[in-house]
């Protein structure tokens, strides 16, 4: 008498391991539900930033020979002799905003000391790459218009 | 005097009020003694008993304790400086230095909650030094260890978050390198570096999320590990007092 009857013990045992089984995968579920959500509710879908693209004026504002910094776009205006290119002013080594130093004719970080030549080649580290090269070109009404979100991978020159 | 101080302590004790707060009763017996700890939810994270050789300067320098003691600190501070501050781009640099030349007290809490955080970081690490060159990490310890690790993290990311709120020139570079160095994680890192910052640079939304995330997210998670750290010390037998010294 003491013998459970195997059909009593079997029903509720599967019942139990099927809610088990039931409520860990609606868990994992909802997990993923969740992680999901959480990341698109994170990533902002729409960003109030400055628009990467920037009017530097007019060519002839930047004579031969002569690097201008625009410190508020952080970019380099130079016109050298094959003629005007923009680089980034931001260092390729953790983002600091780097400046021209027009005694020295060189680009220095005041982070880590990374200095470059005006064409962004770099001089010594810790920086790994050379200043960036900026997509430039002349718009309709012949100002020079710079796009920071564009890195050029060959060096491309406007000429007026 | 004294006696009068007494027996009115002693019809406090027996008053309905008392007995309804304290319900372990009062008495110079062991239960008691245990009652007192057992039955209140802070101090019950804590061992009923402990030897008098963990209560020695030398067995723990109390840095565990001084660590508790500056984020202790650090919340008593932090909590009315965030009413003055706003966490906005026009705002925060100027709502700093009104905390520090304008509000009455201001420039010492400022202060207070400044150095504290330096000191809270460096007691931590020598916490963790202590703990190492002691051996104090191993079984039956080894899960408070990493209960620790998270801890010292917490720590970490709560100076980091903290450094950008001045909203001045060395916390944007700093947040700006920072935030560029998490990018260096392989696959996921330019990833992380957005949704950290909420956006491409160092703006508003970085602010606001490093506002958030330094003022209510990593104390919250920081007190729950501390009150899991203090639980363990106990369940895995007290502080460790070194090979051999537990039945001396």
């Amino acid at each position: 008498m003491n013998e459970p009857d195997p059909k009593e013990t079997t029903k509720p045992e599967s019942s139990r391991r099927q809610f088990v089984q039931i409520g860990v995968g609606s868990i994992c579920v909802g997990c993923a539900g969740a992680s999901v959500f959480g990341y698109e509710f994170l990533a902002p879908n729409v960003l109030y930033e400055p628009s990467p693209i920037t009017n530097a004026g007019k060519p002839d504002r930047y004579p031969g020979g002569t690097v201008t910094q625009d410190e508020q776009s952080g970019i380099y205006i130079v016109h050298g002799p094959e003629g005007l290119y923009a680089m980034s002013a931001v260092c390729t080594h953790l983002g600091c905003l780097t400046a021209w130093k027009p005694e020295l004719g060189i680009v220095a970080c005041p982070c880590h000391g990374s200095k470059f030549r005006r064409d962004g080649s770099k001089i010594e580290g810790p920086a790994p790459r050379p200043l960036v090269w900026l997509k430039t070109w002349l718009s309709d009404e012949g100002d020079l218009l710079v796009d920071r979100s564009s890195p050029l991978e060959q060096k491309q020159y406007v000429r007026t | 005097m004294a006696g009068l101080l007494e027996s009115n302590f002693a019809n406090l004790r027996e008053t309905r009020v008392w007995r309804s707060i304290f319900r372990g009763g009062w008495g110079d017996t062991n239960l008691h003694r245990a009652l007192v700890i057992q039955q209140n939810v802070f101090l019950h994270l804590s061992s009923v008993k402990v030897r008098r050789r963990a209560l020695s300067w030398r067995v723990t320098w109390y840095l565990g304790t001084l660590s508790l003691g500056t984020f202790a600190i650090l919340v008593l501070t932090g909590i009315p400086l965030m009413l003055y501050y706003h966490p906005s781009v026009p705002q925060a640099y100027t709502d700093m230095n009104d905390l520090r030349f304008v509000v009455s007290a201001g420039v010492f809490l400022r202060n207070l909650h400044r150095w504290s955080a330096h000191a809270m970081v460096l007691l931590v690490f020598a916490h963790m030094f202590k703990v190492f060159y002691r051996g104090a990490y191993r079984p039956p310890r080894e899960f408070n260890w990493v209960i620790g690790v998270f801890l010292l993290l917490f720590t970490l990311f709560l100076s980091y978050t903290g450094y950008l709120l001045p909203w001045d020139q060395l916390a944007f570079w700093a947040i700006t390198v920072g935030s560029n160095l998490i990018s260096a994680v392989p696959l996921v890192g330019a990833r992380i570096r957005f949704l950290m910052l909420g956006g491409n640079s160092v703006n508003a939304n970085a602010l606001l999320r490093f506002y958030v995330l330094h003022c209510v997210v990593l104390p919250l998670a920081a007190a729950v590990f501390v009150a899991v750290h203090f639980w363990r010390i106990r369940k895995d037998g007290g502080l460790y007092l070194g090979e051999g010294q537990h039945h001396g």
